[in-house]
């Protein structure tokens, strides 16, 4: 393989990694501050412990992936400079912004507060403590935000000029973080985000429920799961997900035509439901279609014209293109599912059955894996789609590695990457399954004296 | 407005090294000091609620370097591509023996990750010490303002030097020695009991020869860049820094023999800070000395980020800055005080 590929698998292998614990901790935060909301305003004794109980449960399976978060994010940040340097010294000035923007503004305030949830319950009142989980969420959400914005500006560049010397600068400030492209991509996002979370809650739930025990907690985690879940699974679809496709077809609808395997434009263009893309012939072998329906979901009318691949020239074709319509197909396809079931689980809920159907609370309690394959999926989209653009329009992906580093040595480091991420896989599935095997009764250890509470998962 | 950035960055990789310095440091000399489980988990507890904030720092101070010098970031983190991968790598396993330390309640496995933890942090300290020297030595900048550097070549400096030479293995030796005393500076000032006796021992022993090591570190970084003297003649407040460096270790003996816990700790944040300003000062205007013929060196006006980049980024940076200094003094005064002689793990 070519420097350059390598390079790509090494970017892509390290920030789909990445993405498995912020996806889940920028979705847990809210859960969080739900339970110790619910906890903070009842004046129901009970209630209240059993709530403060299941709170401080979450947060310790997102201290978990918050360290895992910040150990495989560390090198993300690196990357752009060791792997991608000719991209960082051209763009450096308009993306380095956000960039650190996010260290300085979120990582400081999320770790810090991240302290004081983990540690200061018995120091500190409960509203402080309330608001100490209500930062890490919004540090979290911020830190988010931040890195969208600069993806966004890779996909969608604006508020920028070049310099003589061949850098970009930023024109606007408030240009590049109003960027309309990463307002829609961060509510997609992180509604995505949230349904991660709203399924791994959920699902530990349900497995309570199933198997008999912590039924107190299982109770309210599947109730809290279930109602986020309904509301960000509708919001995923509608109006985030339609209004994302909207403003591709206008700014990158070669993107949309390879999403959508639309070999040849057309009035009235069908949507293809299933289907495997043959580049070479320009078709879709054993399509199922829909007709007339992609027209309708972009356009809003069942004639308008939609452009196909035969557009553009070949050069600027994405170049992975089935595995940007898998990818498509499958984050589609599983918004559909979770829309249905989690509907379905709303709707026992209401009637007061959901506890103990366990045709429902079954697939509730295996569903967890699919959004963190949405989510991944949904990225593969947009990343795959934005090829063989670095930056859209401006910076091919050719012209952005590092031409220094050789395809030997950057294969070295892949292959350590991929080792060392097994390594933490194992261990990660280790303490998340232990700490829900031992429920959210742990034991909280006092180191007694000055007050120091610590407790162990 | 270059210079400015300069001292930013100057001073966000200065407090790095001041505050994770210390969490490296007591990594360094854990398994020497820390001999019993009660001792060990003392020692974690005392870096516990905080390492991770400290390496915050260094995460918001490269992002920093990114946008205000996008050319010395492009060209000297693929130009160290190697060094700076096998330091994420140890930036890992370090997390995670931190945190699988506090979770594990096996002999075995905790053994395991004792010394995963500090061994990482031994290297790291090592490899940040080579790479400043690195810096300072120069590299083989070429025509395109890019260069790579092999691990090692025949160990001299010259115009071909290679990341690990005598000068740079020199800088890894001082930085492993200086943060070790770091570390165990404030594990006494954090604990009480045997570990307290035995650590305030240890730095009775090491200050002296950090100072050995520190002198020889001069006539040293002058062979290998004599550039850095007529820097330092130009500018001459620059004199400051040695100076600092010297009252440094200075108040670190007195302290110590006086049993002053306090000032001895704050000693060694002077010289630290000292250590790294002055380097930054015999560096001054340029940010990655160039060895060889072939190119130049990278000096903060080629660097520079474009003006309008530069502006706004000072708003919002002093605002960040400040912010993230109240939440680093809040941490710190929340868990201030020694660690309690019964400790439990720390742990989520
Ligand atoms: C649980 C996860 C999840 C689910 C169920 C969906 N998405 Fe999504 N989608 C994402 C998670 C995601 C994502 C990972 O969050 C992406 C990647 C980039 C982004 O901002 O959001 C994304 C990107 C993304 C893009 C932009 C691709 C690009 O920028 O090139 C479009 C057009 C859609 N989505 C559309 C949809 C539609 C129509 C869905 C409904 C059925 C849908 N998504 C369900
Ligand atoms: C979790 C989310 C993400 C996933 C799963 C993801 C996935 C990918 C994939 C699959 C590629 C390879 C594309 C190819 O080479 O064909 C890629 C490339 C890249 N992505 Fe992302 N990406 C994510 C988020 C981001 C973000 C937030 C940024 C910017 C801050 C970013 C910047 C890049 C860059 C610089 C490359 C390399 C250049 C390129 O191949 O275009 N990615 N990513
Ligand atoms: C979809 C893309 C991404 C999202 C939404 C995201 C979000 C987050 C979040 C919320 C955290 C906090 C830790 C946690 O809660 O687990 C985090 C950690 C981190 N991320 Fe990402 N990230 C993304 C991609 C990237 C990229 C491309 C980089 C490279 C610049 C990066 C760099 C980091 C770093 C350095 C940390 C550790 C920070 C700390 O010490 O807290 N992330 N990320």
């Amino acid at each position: 393989m070519d420097a350059l590929t390598l390079h790509r698998i090494h970017f892509a292998f390290t920030i789909t990694y990445h993405y498995l614990f912020p996806q889940l901790t920028m979705g847990l935060a809210l859960l969080i501050v739900v339970m110790k909301t619910v906890a903070l305003r009842t004046s129901d004794e009970e209630k209240r412990e059993r709530y403060d109980v299941a709170a401080r449960f979450w947060a310790r399976i997102f201290a978990v992936n918050f360290v895992l978060g910040v150990v495989t994010g560390i090198p993300m940040e690196f990357q752009f400079g060791t792997n991608w340097s000719e991209f960082s010294r051209r763009t450096g000035g308009v993306i380095g912004q956000p960039l650190a923007m996010e260290g300085v503004f979120s990582f400081f305030l999320e770790s810090a507060f991240l302290g004081l949830l983990l540690f200061g319950e018995k120091r500190i009142s409960r509203p402080l403590h309330w608001f100490a989980a209500f930062m890490v969420f919004v540090g979290s959400w911020i830190s988010g935000f931040f890195i969208i914005v600069t993806d966004a500006w890779m996909q969608h560049p604006v508020a920028y000029k070049l310099l003589p010397n061949g850098v970009y600068e930023v024109t606007s400030f408030w240009g590049l973080l109003m960027n309309p492209w990463a307002w829609i991509q961060y509510a997609h996002n992180m509604s995505g985000a949230v349904i991660t979370g709203a399924f791994v809650v959920a699902a530990t739930g349900a497995l309570y429920l199933l198997q008999n025990r912590h039924t107190e907690y299982g109770r309210i985690y599947v109730k809290v799961g279930v109602i986020a879940g309904v509301i960000s699974c509708i919001t995923q679809i509608f109006p985030t997900g339609d209004m994302h496709g909207k403003y591709m077809a206008k700014h990158q609808p070669i993107a949309v035509a390879g999403m959508e395997g639309l070999f040849h434009s057309e009035a009235g263009a069908p949507m293809v439901l299933m289907g495997q893309p043959d580049v070479e012939n320009q078709t879709i072998d054993n399509p199922l279609v829909v007709n007339k329906v992609l027209s309708f979901l972009i356009y809003g009318t069942t004639k308008a014209e939609v452009k196909g691949l035969d557009q553009f020239p070949k050069n600027d074709w994405p170049g992975a293109l089935p595995l940007l319509f898998y990818s498509y197909h499958i984050m589609a396809g599983l918004g559909t599912y979770f829309v249905s079931l989690m509907a379905i689980a709303a709707f026992l809920m209401w009637r007061g059955t959901l506890y103990s159907t366990r045709w429902v609370l079954w697939p509730l309690m295996l569903s967890f894996p699919l959004p963190y394959i949405a989510n991944t999926a949904g990225w593969m989209t947009a990343e795959l789609g934005r090829q063989p653009w670095l930056v859209y329009g401006l910076l091919r992906t050719s012209e952005g590695y590092s031409k220094h580093v050789g395809a030997g040595t950057s294969l070295f480091t892949l292959l350590g990457f991929l080792g060392m991420y097994s390594v933490l896989s194992i261990l990660w599935i280790v303490m998340v399954y232990t700490a829900i095997q031992k429920g959210p009764h742990a034991p909280v250890v006092d180191a007694g004296h000055d007050g120091h509470t610590l407790t162990t998962a | 407005m270059g210079t400015l950035w300069f001292w930013i960055v100057a001073f966000m990789l200065t407090v790095y090294t001041v505050l994770d310095g210390f969490d490296l440091g007591v990594g360094i000399v854990y398994l020497l000091v820390a001999r019993t489980e009660q001792d060990r988990r003392k020692a974690m507890h005392a870096i516990g609620p905080v390492w991770d904030g400290n390496e915050v720092w260094l995460i918001a101070g490269g992002g920093t370097l990114f946008f205000a010098f996008p050319l010395l970031y492009a060209s000297s983190f693929s130009g160290f591509y190697l060094p700076l991968t096998i330091v994420l790598w140890l930036l890992i396993l370090r997390g995670l023996s931190i945190e699988l330390r506090a979770h594990t309640h096996d002999k075995v496995f905790a053994s395991l990750f004792d010394t995963s933890f500090a061994l990482s942090s031994a290297i790291l300290a090592i490899f940040f010490g080579a790479a400043l020297a690195n810096v300072v030595r120069g590299v083989p900048i070429g025509a395109d303002d890019y260069f790579f550097l092999p691990l090692w070549t025949n160990w001299r400096t010259g115009p071909n030097p290679g990341i690990l030479d005598w000068y740079t293995v020199i800088g890894g030796i001082l930085a492993l020695l200086a943060l070790a005393q770091h570390g165990l500076l404030y594990l006494s000032l954090k604990t009480s009991g045997d570990l307290n006796a035995r650590t305030t021992a240890w730095a009775k022993k090491l200050w002296p020869i950090v100072l050995a090591v520190t002198l020889a570190s001069v006539p040293a970084t002058i062979i290998a860049r004599p550039e850095s003297l007529a820097h330092y003649r130009q500018h001459g407040v620059a004199w400051l820094a040695p100076a600092a460096v010297i009252t440094g270790i200075a108040i670190i003996a007195v302290s110590l023999a006086r049993g002053w816990e306090w000032r001895a700790f704050l000693g060694s944040c002077l010289y630290l800070a000292a250590m790294l300003v002055g380097a930054a000062a015999g560096l001054y205007p340029v940010v990655l000395p160039s060895v060889g013929t072939a190119g130049h060196d990278i000096t903060i006006d080629r660097a520079l980020s474009g003006p309008h980049t530069l502006h706004v980024g000072l708003v919002w940076w002093s605002f960040g800055i400040t912010l993230a200094i109240i939440y680093t003094i809040t941490v710190y005064w929340l868990f201030r005080g020694k660690v309690p002689e019964h400790a439990a793990g720390y742990g989520h």
